[in-house]
């Protein structure tokens, strides 16, 4: 293992093995408020408003809107490749799971710690969807 | 999450891709409530919306091989026949709506088309297990019937409806649907619309939890219609899909307590001047309207009906639509009864199997709408037309003055 890369155990929701940068919000999402083509997040007032989550490890708060627009901000994304690639999440519910599920996204919970007290944006994560394990690498300073 | 060797072969894809998938998303939704195993539902009703990704579901489920085991009614999605005479819609978009309805044919739903199943096409009985997505059904069958679902999305329904079950959690439990708050409503209840804002007004501070309603000026028993609007709007405003009505809904009659503790003080007192505000912040005021669109959830016989009734055989103004948007049932109902024919002549159009959250309503849009229901509003002005909300009688008045003063 690198120099200063923790481990912590999670629990799969969706299995699958995924890696990326991270990006972290702190606030619900709702999916359907991302650009289709570039995975930018576009809702107003969001504090992720311009950036993309496309091929990221999404460190997220909870899910939120109705279910056919939640689901269906999934797809799009899914259909032009810009999912991230594994969504961390603090808060599950139900229409966030099912939505993961239907593209495969890989998903995880409960941390053994906040993940948003030890993931920053621009770490690398290396989430293991299929033993559990999240695996951070802190952005270099 | 336990499951029993045969769901472990399902969900190993032993029983083929689609119901693996299916399975899949109820193992993940079961093990993200810990549920503790998935127990059978006797039915279902789908939330289909003609939206790329849910219809994209259903042809995966299909396309892998599942059928339905408990057969599912079904949302509305569009009239293709009908409309896309009458308007104009995309290739895409048509192309989208024929696909939808193949793959719900093929896994074998029963395309009622109806966003109402609770009033006939799909009724449960008290304490029946079941997963029942659209978010004014999905109160309207756990208040009001006291069947137990989940606030279900299309997808997990379509998933429980392939599989036959769906997981053990929240609302299957009795000790999740009993109440977190006391509201006492003083204000005067008149017709379906004043619930709808009722429940609105509700719902906002509901968020999730679970509201009981205390009534002091209720002059007679709410009508299904009432019942139906004041789930809707505390479910879209809010994530509501239970409520109870004290002396009135099944759950507040037969349990010691309503309430998850101690009977609570009142969070909320709502009376006429909480309605009328709420009314006001809701919508736009006035102007010329372009459309009046009623239908949200689908009307029944009986508001068509009424509807005739306050239109005194007065025509709507040239250049606004009336739209009345129904279930198949009615609809047929209004044919053999005369009133189809003679709201025509007013200049009132109703069509069913037509959701007000589809692309065949986009000629309207840059215009000014009105409705009488805040849900109806709200995903209209998401694709970009404002809407004015007021009561039924207002809503005919304006019709035939072209114009909301």
């Amino acid at each position: 293992m690198e120099k200063g890369t923790k481990t912590f155990s999670c629990r799969p929701i969706v299995s699958g093995k995924a890696s990326g940068e991270a990006i972290v919000s702190e606030e619900p999402m709702c999916f359907y408020l991302c650009d289709p083509k570039t995975g930018e997040v576009i809702e107003k007032n969001h504090p992720l408003r311009g950036r993309s989550i496309a091929g990221k490890v999404l460190v997220l708060k909870s899910g939120k809107g109705s279910s056919v627009v939640q689901v269906d901000g999934f797809y799009q994304l899914w259909a032009k490749g810009n999912l991230p690639a594994a969504i961390i999440v603090k808060d599950t519910e139900p229409v966030l799971v099912s939505s993961a599920v239907v593209v495969s996204t890989v998903m995880v919970d409960r941390m053994e710690e906040d993940p948003f007290e030890v993931i920053s944006d621009g770490d690398w994560v290396e989430v293991d969807a299929e033993s559990g394990i999240v695996e951070v690498r802190p952005k270099e300073l | 999450m336990y499951l029993t060797d045969e769901e472990k072969r399902t969900l190993d894809g032993n029983s083929g891709p689609g119901n693996q998938k299916a399975m899949e998303l109820l193992y993940a939704l079961g093990k993200a409530f810990d549920a503790e195993r998935l127990i059978p539902v006797s039915r279902a009703h789908v939330a289909l919306s003609g939206q790329e990704g849910d219809t994209y579901w259903c042809g995966l489920l299909v396309d892998g091989g599942a059928r339905c085991k408990v057969v599912p009614t079904t949302n509305p999605a569009w009239d293709v026949e009908g409309l896309s005479r009458r308007f104009d819609v995309t290739d895409d978009e048509l192309e989208l709506a024929v696909r939808t309805v193949d793959v719900y044919r093929r896994i074998g739903a029963e395309l009622t088309f109806c966003c109402t199943p609770g009033l006939g096409t799909n009724v449960p009985l008290f304490g029946e297990h079941v997963a029942f997505s659209e978010s004014s059904a999905t109160p309207y069958v756990n208040s009001v019937l006291g069947a137990r679902s989940n606030r279900e999305s299309s997808v997990s329904a379509l998933a429980s409806a392939v599989i036959g079950k769906t997981p053990l959690y929240g609302l299957h439990l009795e000790e999740n649907r009993k109440g977190d708050f006391l509201v006492v409503v003083e204000a005067s209840m008149n017709e379906p619309y004043d619930w709808g804002i009722l429940g609105w007004y509700i719902g906002r501070f509901a968020g999730s939890r679970v509201p009981v309603l205390r009534f002091r000026n209720l002059d007679r028993r709410p009508s299904v219609e009432d019942l139906l609007y004041l789930g809707a709007e505390l479910n879209t405003s809010g994530a509501v899909p239970v409520y109870h009505i004290e002396g009135l809904t099944p759950e507040a009659l037969s349990w010691p307590s309503v309430f998850k503790g101690k009977t609570p003080e009142a969070e909320l007192i709502v009376g006429d001047r909480e309605l009328k505000e709420q009314e006001e912040t809701l919508s736009e005021n006035k102007g010329p309207i372009n459309l009046v669109m009623l239908g949200c959830p689908q009307y029944t016989y009986s508001q068509i009906r009424r509807v005739e009734e306050l239109f005194k055989g007065r025509r709507v103004k040239d250049g606004v639509g009336f739209w009345i948007l129904t279930s198949f049932d009615a609809l047929e109902l209004a044919s053999r009864s005369g009133e189809k024919e003679r709201l025509q002549e007013s200049g009132v159009e109703l069509v069913a199997d037509t959701c007000i959250d589809e692309p065949c309503w986009k000629s309207f849009e840059g215009g000014l709408g009105m409705t009488d229901s805040p849900k109806c509003a709200y995903y209209r002005e998401r694709r970009g037309q404002p809407f004015v909300i007021r009561r039924l009688s207002e809503c005919v008045e304006a019709a035939v003055r072209g114009e909301v003063c």
